[in-house]
């Protein structure tokens, strides 16, 4: 699972839609294009929605990571500056 | 002079309570109206109602406290401004729509287009009784189709393309249905399940997905005295045509069919539920 090299973590586990997002999306502010992050959420309604709302960010998704407990880990190249 | 109550209705005008008030219905396509249409209404409710407007539940504007004999001059103020009188009574109504793909990240189907196209075609026809048409752009149902004599839903038919595939594993959790299983790197969709959301080709980041967009057309909803949620006939209704033949097929079955007052769901009931599906069967197949 390992092939990426994450540069950086956020989870958003704590926090309900539309935080969710809003959480991540400050995370990847902080990244410079090209490094990537690993987002760790909850199953439903933000496994469901989030990976879209990045996606529509223009962001590059590479792999979502079932952490079989409960939670996924989606890990995130950053597009744009 | 005695009052064409029947004529009136047709161009719009509802009676009110207080005599010779009416409400004005105005011709409104899929809840969009311009600025310059606003500032319209706006100035004729000012003018000749008493400065404000109703909306219907139906994506229309009312004007109340419209004069009887003011009825002539408020309609050429409203075509200054390029707005027209609705309908009422037994005739197609306002065609409601969401925003759909044009404007929302949900939409399969350019709502607003269809709309367009369905108010050119059918709206104010004559018929036994009232007929609504609404569309709405995916399985979020913010339009509420199947409240309608006709309602449409866009959808998307999918189709996985392995060759752009990085197998994230996104869409199998984005899918609501669970249509959607990965094995050993390979993607299945359950035709079964998949309800034509459309939320595993919008998660996907690199649009591994053969996309059809298409319609789900329900038949006979009511929410009115009776309440009734339409139903659908054909699945999935591929290209814009053959959602065209199947719209023309319905409304000629209810006129040919329906006794005056008599809504589309009760006209089904009556003749024959298999009939109908027959009908429309027919005019997929041959359309």
């Amino acid at each position: 699972m390992a092939d990426f090299q994450i540069d950086d973590y956020v989870d958003i586990t704590d926090v309900v839609c539309p935080t969710t997002f809003v959480k991540a999306k400050v995370a990847l502010e902080e990244l410079d294009e090209g490094q990537v992050l690993s987002i760790k959420m909850n199953d439903g309604e933000p496994v469901q929605n989030v990976p879209r709302s990045i996606k529509e960010e223009g962001h590059k998704i590479l792999k979502l990571i079932n952490n079989e407990d409960g939670t996924y880990n989606l890990i995130v190249e950053k597009v744009g500056d | 002079m005695a009052v064409d109550y029947g004529t009136l209705k047709k161009g719009g005008f509802m009676r009110q309570k207080q005599k010779n008030n009416f409400s004005l219905r105005l011709r409104v396509v899929g809840g969009n109206l311009t600025a310059k249409q606003l500032a319209t209404i706006a100035e004729v409710s000012e003018k000749y109602g008493d400065g404000h407007v109703h909306l219907t539940s139906r994506q229309s504007v009312e004007i109340p406290f419209i004069k009887l004999d003011d009825i002539d001059a408020v309609k050429d103020a409203l075509a200054e401004g390029d707005v027209q009188p609705g309908v009422c009574g037994p005739r197609v109504r306002t065609i409601t729509a969401c925003q759909g793909e044009a404007i929302c990240p949900s939409g399969c189907i350019d709502t607003y287009a269809l709309a367009k196209e369905l108010d050119d075609r059918y709206f104010a026809r004559e018929l036994p009784h009232k007929f609504k048409f609404g569309i709405t752009g995916c399985q979020n149902n913010c339009l509420k189709a199947e409240e309608n004599d006709l309602g449409i839903k866009g959808g998307i038919k999918v189709k996985w393309d392995a060759d752009k595939c990085i197998n994230c594993g996104v869409c199998e959790k984005a899918c609501r249905v669970s249509a959607i299983s990965i094995e050993d790197g390979k993607i299945s969709v359950d035709d079964k399940k998949c309800n034509f959301c459309g939320r595993c080709v919008k998660s996907c980041p690199t649009d591994a997905w053969d996309t059809v967009h298409g319609y789900i057309v329900s038949f006979g909803g009511l929410f009115g005295n009776s309440i009734n949620k339409g139903e659908t006939i054909i699945p999935f209704i591929e290209d814009k045509e053959k959602l065209m033949k199947i719209c023309d097929t319905a409304i000629k079955f209810f006129e040919e069919n329906a006794n005056a007052g008599e809504r589309f769901k009760f006209t089904i009931d009556r003749v024959g539920r298999e009939k109908f599906e027959k009908t429309i069967k027919e005019a997929y197949e041959n359309g």
